[in-house]
């Protein structure tokens, strides 16, 4: 008992959220245990939160340094549409090779990477408030997408794009009609090769301790050596290519493009990264806490999916209802009472 | 000497460059045009001001008081529509004081759920109000199953139409009508202006906006005053979401939603500090109408509208950056006057 104990009290927040997840599988293995507890429904849950995961681990990162990303969901919308329109100028009947696929990946990662490059420099250097920053690029780059599709969607493209995509790994579920379908999305890959890569970044380089100095206080930071302008624009960088491979994932889900998607995204991704433990004044923060938020919410909405008379639409009011109450919790728990007296 | 002092203060202020970039806008616009300075397109530009105009009240004190509000377009369309929806249900003939009052009733619950959040226990108020936006949103969408309305109380419907005056173009024949809603924008102008200007209750936001500790030791009583704040942005923001869904005639629940990060544009460009602590009325509102011009006015200009989005994005970033940049100039010229003065 004292151990379990002993491992609540080392982390809080993310105890915590591992009582959260594990109180509604619990829930929901009682009501719904037939139709939630499937590997397809799991499997089907792993290819649905990398698009907007993704995006939620760049802005993990820059709420870190005290920032924040609000341009992730126009960066990706604006890669997921410049890719399409290669895509389609080098589609051959109706696929495209191996090679042209890297080289639209490559563009959109050279996106990603030039606007969030500019975020870092408007922050850094014109000391521009992030929150403004990111605001008016995310608004520049849904122009710029609208410009040149004329506010019309980008659709007819290569099938074989969507399908490497969304194609499911280690087939050994017998699906219908004999087919063997997979247990392992693509998408899922990709997220967890990005999640690992920041989790390095963060617990292994001094890159990750110097963020986190950034984000506890500037000026010290400054004052101790840290290039922080170089490590702010670093940061930037690092949140746009994250977005641009949530687009990249977004243009395969939806098999087309447009200036206006996933536009809930935003402050969906905010919410994550809250909820997830980091402070929006930044310094604190941990990766873990993040992954967990994004299963929390995943499996809360998946679960109400499966009552058919509730509304969906109540996942809004349970999402804001979980974000109020976390908070709530921390507060009650970092201000005992005796401590909220005196001050 | 003097003239040359009071000119480094009016250039290390950001309204300075906000009205300079303003009236560069209008006048861009009515060399391209001949258009903008008609009293009909002075009219229009005014109409569409009065429901973000009224929004940004709300926000410029919240931003004033060191936080970010990002649930005001949820909070409106959520007391919006219940007060549509009820007097539509009492099928109500009378006129428009009985939705004003509800509106200010619900509006100022939901305000204190905020205020309760944020005042009493002392979150930060960009999470709580992201969180309370969501339930918002939940309680519209799910409990309250909305859809659109479209049809809405008499009341409302005359409120929404009627009209102050007519503003009519000599040469081209196109008239505007001046709402009776303006008069929302006015009233709740003079009444924050009076709060925020003239009461303890006003100077206390400004305060715990500076710094809340100070404020707390310097005796005022901060989680009531952040609390009372928030009853009031709650207040005017379903306010403004009345006038909006009056003079739409008709209730879209949806509508008003993705309007905050605009708002917080215009307020932050009209020179108000992101960290609290201070800002004007008047820059808030010039910052306001900035966004709202060339949201309506790019097709004066003869820029398709596909480009809107474009320019907003533009303005925000190359406003803030100039703004920006002009205010670190001008205090590290301010650092080097004192440092002279003290070597003497």
């Amino acid at each position: 008992m004292n151990k379990l104990q002993a491992i609540y009290r080392k982390d809080r927040h993310i105890s915590r959220l591992v009582i959260m997840i594990v109180a509604w599988m619990i829930f929901m293995a009682i009501t719904r245990f037939s139709k939630f507890y499937t590997v397809i429904n799991f499997t089907t849950m792993a290819s649905q939160f990398p698009e907007f995961g993704i995006m939620a681990l760049g802005g993990m990162l820059c709420m870190i340094t005290g920032g924040i990303d609000l341009s992730s969901v126009g960066v990706a919308n604006v890669t997921s549409i410049t890719m399409g329109m290669f895509m389609k100028t080098q589609m051959v009947e109706g696929s495209i090779s191996a090679f042209t696929m890297i080289a639209a990946f490559a563009m959109a990662i050279c996106i990603g990477l030039v606007v969030g490059a500019i975020n870092g420099v408007l922050i850094s250097m014109i000391k521009i408030p992030p929150i403004l920053t990111t605001l008016g690029m995310n608004q520049l780059v849904t122009g710029i997408s609208m410009v040149i599709t004329g506010g019309n969607a980008v659709s007819d493209l290569p099938m074989n794009y969507a399908e490497t995509i969304n194609q499911k790994l280690i087939k050994v579920i017998p699906g219908k009609r004999g087919v063997m379908q997979g247990v392992l999305p693509v998408q899922l890959i990709f997220f967890v090769v990005i999640a690992l890569i920041i989790w390095f970044l963060l617990a292994r380089t001094s890159f990750g301790k110097k963020i986190y100095m950034i984000g506890t206080n500037e000026n010290v930071a400054r004052f101790s050596g840290v290039k922080v302008d170089r490590m702010l624009i670093k940061t930037y960088a690092i949140s746009g290519i994250c977005a641009a491979i949530g687009g990249m994932i977004m243009l395969a889900n939806y098999n087309s493009a447009r200036s206006d998607y996933g536009s809930v995204y935003t402050l969906q991704c905010i919410l994550i990264v809250v909820l997830g433990g980091v402070d929006p004044k930044g310094g604190r923060g941990k990766i873990s806490g993040v992954l967990l938020a994004i299963i929390l919410l995943r499996l809360l909405e998946t679960g109400l999916n499966r009552f058919p008379q509730i509304s969906s639409y109540y996942i809004n009011l349970i999402y804001g209802a979980v974000l109020l109450l976390v908070m709530v919790l921390n507060y009650f728990v970092e201000h005992p009472i005796t401590k909220r007296k005196a001050a | 000497m003097n003239l040359k002092k009071s000119l480094r203060k009016l250039t290390g202020r950001s309204e300075f460059y906000i009205t300079l970039v303003f009236l560069a806008l209008c006048l861009l616009i009515e060399v391209r045009s001949h258009q903008f300075f008609t009293p009909n397109n002075i009219v229009d530009i005014l109409s569409a001001l009065v429901v973000p105009g009224i929004f940004a009240i709300g926000e410029f004190m919240v931003i004033v008081s060191g936080g970010f509000d990002v649930s005001f377009p949820a909070l409106a369309s959520l007391t919006g529509y219940a007060t549509t929806k009820m007097l539509l249900d009492m099928g109500w003939e009378g006129g428009v004081w009985l939705p004003i009052l509800i509106t200010i009733v619900i509006g100022g619950i939901l305000g204190a759920f905020n205020g309760l959040f944020i005042g009493y226990f002392e979150l930060p108020a960009m999470i709580v109000t992201l969180g309370s936006s969501s339930v918002f949103k939940g309680l519209m969408q799910g409990a309250l199953n909305s859809k659109q309305l479209a049809v809405i109380p008499q009341g409302m419907r005359s409120f929404g139409t009627s009209a102050l005056f007519i503003a009519e173009n000599k040469t081209s024949g196109l008239t505007s009508r001046m709402p009776t809603t303006f008069l929302m924008l006015v009233a709740v102008l003079i009444v924050t202006y009076f709060l925020l200007n003239k009461t303890m209750f006003g100077r206390g936001i400004y305060a715990i906006g500076g710094n809340a500790t100070s404020a707390h030791r310097a005796g005022f009583n901060v989680k009531r005053t952040r609390f009372l704040m928030l009853v009031y942005v709650g207040v005017i923001s379903a306010l403004a979401g009345l006038c909006r869904v009056s003079m739409m005639q008709q209730m879209h629940p949806t509508n008003m939603l993705g309007m905050e990060m605009n708002i917080i544009a215009g307020v932050v460009l009209g020179g108000t500090a992101i960290v609290g602590g201070s800002g004007t009325l008047y820059g808030c509102m010039l910052g306001t109408a900035l966004i709202v011009m060339v949201e309506n006015s790019m097709i004066l200009i003869g820029i398709p509208t596909v480009w809107k989005d474009f320019f907003v994005g533009a303005l925000i970033v190359v406003g803030t950056g100039i703004s920006a940049m002009q205010v670190t100039r001008a205090n590290k010229a301010g650092l080097r006057n004192l440092k002279k003065e003290a070597v003497k």
